[in-house]
């Protein structure tokens, strides 16, 4: 085999549901230890990007390999943090058994969680600000808190690769900035982590590199090289012209 | 009456029946609790409707009323369902309510033709399998409390055994799928033991109505806990509490059959739920409701006599109701007697109210909270 420096390799990937193509002949590298946003318009693709590297959709054509191996040999090194509205928050169930689900992947069949695992989910709580809440009921809980317990039952994985589906959306200010730190933090511990994210306003911000999508692969790469206006006039289309002035606002490039 | 009851108790008969039943409740109670969390609820009536045809076509080829092969066939028409079901929704475009209308009607259709043609042949064992329809808890007899007996400890271990993986595919299932347990695979084991927990109870309860005893008495539990585990639990105490109690009234009344009446019984454990459950039941939410409206039309009320009194430099200045009444939305005058009685007003003369030195306290901490969130 050929030494590959990419940790995520796509190889044209391509997903249809019925006859419409979602994706069309998708080729990404994403190296280590990079902090990556998937952008695009809405029904771009992008969590049907991630959930057909994960496995959750089953692809037309095309393959994905993580450390040079297929998904499936790799999995405990790779963890997911759906959208927040993908379960029903009415579950019966408390904060603290939503996050030791992030170790039932390392338990594996029939065995139960122990008292290690109830000190990491605890340390993850802690690490995501919930700690006051681990016995709390998780109807109680307001957006924001949803999406740090998602977090912290991600961060309990001890995953090398994470991805994010939309964290930031209904989450209140104080819980996007501190996802974002986390999320920076991961990545100086040399974790890689992938966000799907749609705010342009804050792309530079939070992220130090960008895969641009619109059913399509337009750009993948760091921020500063591939957000330039044509890359977003492509990725966008003809929307641009609506939303000019959020374009402009980031086309404030160095 | 009570006479009745204790002497049925110790008819070695109706022991039977009792302990059948409480097989019954119990196992499809503890499975509903999966069945509702995973939005799954019509499944069971589908499932239990479309065992119709599998009982009538083991008896046709057996020729027996051996609770095995009835059981055996009911299971294959339920998985075989359950399939179908499975199958109409990945490869066409029918909507999940379409799928199941069209399955239970199908078999159940397909139930009741050959149940009519087996009751017009002259098989003298015929007699007695209509009571698949709607139940006779009356027709246990020991040899079917094994086979329910062992069904139904079969369908408990797995539930344990795989408690924790049931758990995470039905709270999120796309994550369960990400750890490496195969999705797909454990909710049709669901499904799978949903069948074997609802065939249970067919003789006893009849397709007909087998499926609310699934779907109650879950919804009935979900309104009393917030835990899984206890909801499963109380899921099957409600399931044996209503069956065992359908039994014995329908028991007291000849030609009664058992089926209807355990769904009377845990209706009325639901509707009590519905109503009554602590935090999340109807009428407590609607007491509180009101009584947060109270406090937020007094709140107001106090504090438009702090806001008059800011112009006299007297916080605690008696004004005229009628002013009040103006700005209020009425039954200003009730709502003041209340706070009288909560020493946060005075009134020194008929018509005139004030802030107590409390009232003013209250207010300004009312105030303060309000800056602060």
């Amino acid at each position: 085999m050929i030494e590959n420096k990419a940790l995520i390799t796509v190889n044209d990937l391509t997903v249809a549901y019925k006859e419409k193509p979602v994706l069309w002949d998708i080729d990404v590298e994403i190296p280590k230890g990079v902090l990556l946003s998937v952008v695009g318009p809405n029904g771009a693709g992008k969590t049907t990007l991630i959930k057909a590297m994960l496995g959750l959709i089953k692809p037309a054509a095309g393959t994905v390999s993580f450390f040079g191996q297929n998904y499936k040999r790799v999995r405990k090194k790779i963890a997911y943090i759906p959208q927040r509205n993908s379960v029903d928050w009415d579950f019966p169930t408390t904060v603290i058994d939503v996050v030791l689900m992030g170790r039932y992947g390392h338990l594996g069949w029939f065995s139960r969680p122990g008292v290690t695992d109830y000190e990491l989910a605890k340390k993850a709580l802690e690490k995501v600000g919930m700690e006051d809440f681990f016995d709390r009921q998780i109807n109680q809980l307001s957006g924001g808190q949803q999406q740090r317990i998602f977090l912290a039952r991600a961060l309990v994985q001890d995953a090398e690769i994470y991805f994010m589906d939309e964290p930031f959306v209904g989450v209140d200010i104080a819980t996007e900035k501190a996802i974002v730190n986390l999320l920076k933090l991961l990545r100086s511990d040399g974790k890689t982590v992938i966000v799907v994210h749609h705010d342009l306003q804050t792309l530079k911000e939070y992220f130090d590199w960008v895969l641009l999508l619109n059913v399509r692969k337009i750009a993948c790469g760091p921020v500063k090289k591939v957000l330039t206006p044509k890359n977003l006039q492509l990725t966008y289309g003809g929307r641009t012209f609506n939303i000019g002035k959020d374009v402009a606002l980031n086309l404030d490039l160095d | 009456m009570h006479d009745v009851i204790s002497s049925l108790f110790l008819n070695y008969t109706f022991l039977i029946v009792i302990i059948g039943t409480s097989i019954i409740g119990s196992v499809a109670g503890s499975l509903g609790v999966f069945a509702v969390l995973r939005r799954q609820s019509l499944l069971g009536d589908c499932i239990a409707h479309a065992a119709l045809p599998g009982i009538c076509i083991a008896f046709l080829i057996s020729v027996s009323k051996q609770s095995w092969t009835l059981l055996a066939g009911a299971i294959v028409a339920g998985v075989i369902g359950a399939l179908l079901l499975h199958l109409i929704q990945e490869y066409s475009e029918l909507k999940r309510d379409a799928a199941l209308g069209i399955i239970l009607s199908v078999f159940f259709g397909f139930g009741l033709v050959l149940l009519t043609y087996i009751q017009s042949q002259e098989i003298s064992e015929q007699s007695g399998l209509n009571v698949y329809l709607f139940g006779n808890a009356a027709t246990l007899l020991r040899n079917d409390i094994y086979v329910m007996g062992s069904l139904g400890i079969v369908v408990i271990l797995f539930l344990i055994l795989f408690w924790k993986e049931f758990k995470v595919v039905s709270f999120d299932k796309d994550f369960a799928s990400t750890l490496g347990f195969p999705q797909k695979r454990i909710d049709f084991f669901i499904t799978f033991l949903t069948v074997i927990s609802i065939v249970v109870g067919l003789q006893a309860v009849g397709v007909v109505l087998m499926s609310a005893l699934i779907i109650a008495p879950a919804v009935a539990a979900r309104q009393w806990t917030d835990q899984l585990y206890k909801m499963v639990m109380l899921s099957a105490l409600f399931g044996i509490l209503s069956s065992v109690s359908g039994v014995i009234i329908s028991s007291l009344y000849e030609k009664m059959p058992t089926g209807p009446v355990i769904v009377i019984m845990v209706s009325i454990i639901v509707v009590i739920s519905l109503f009554f459950a602590p935090k999340r039941g109807i009428f407590v939410s609607y007491i509180r409701h009101i009584n947060q409206k109270l406090t937020i039309h007094s709140d107001r009320v106090l504090l438009n006599l702090y806001q008059f009194s800011e112009v006299q430099k007297d916080p605690t200045f008696a004004h005229d109701i009628t002013v009040l009444d103006f700005v209020g939305e009425g039954s200003t005058l009730s709502i003041l007697n209340k706070l009288k009685n909560k020493k946060l007003v005075y009134n020194p003369r008929n018509g005139y109210w004030g802030l107590s030195i409390k009232g003013v306290k209250y207010v300004k901490n009312l105030l303060k909270e309000t800056k602060n969130a």
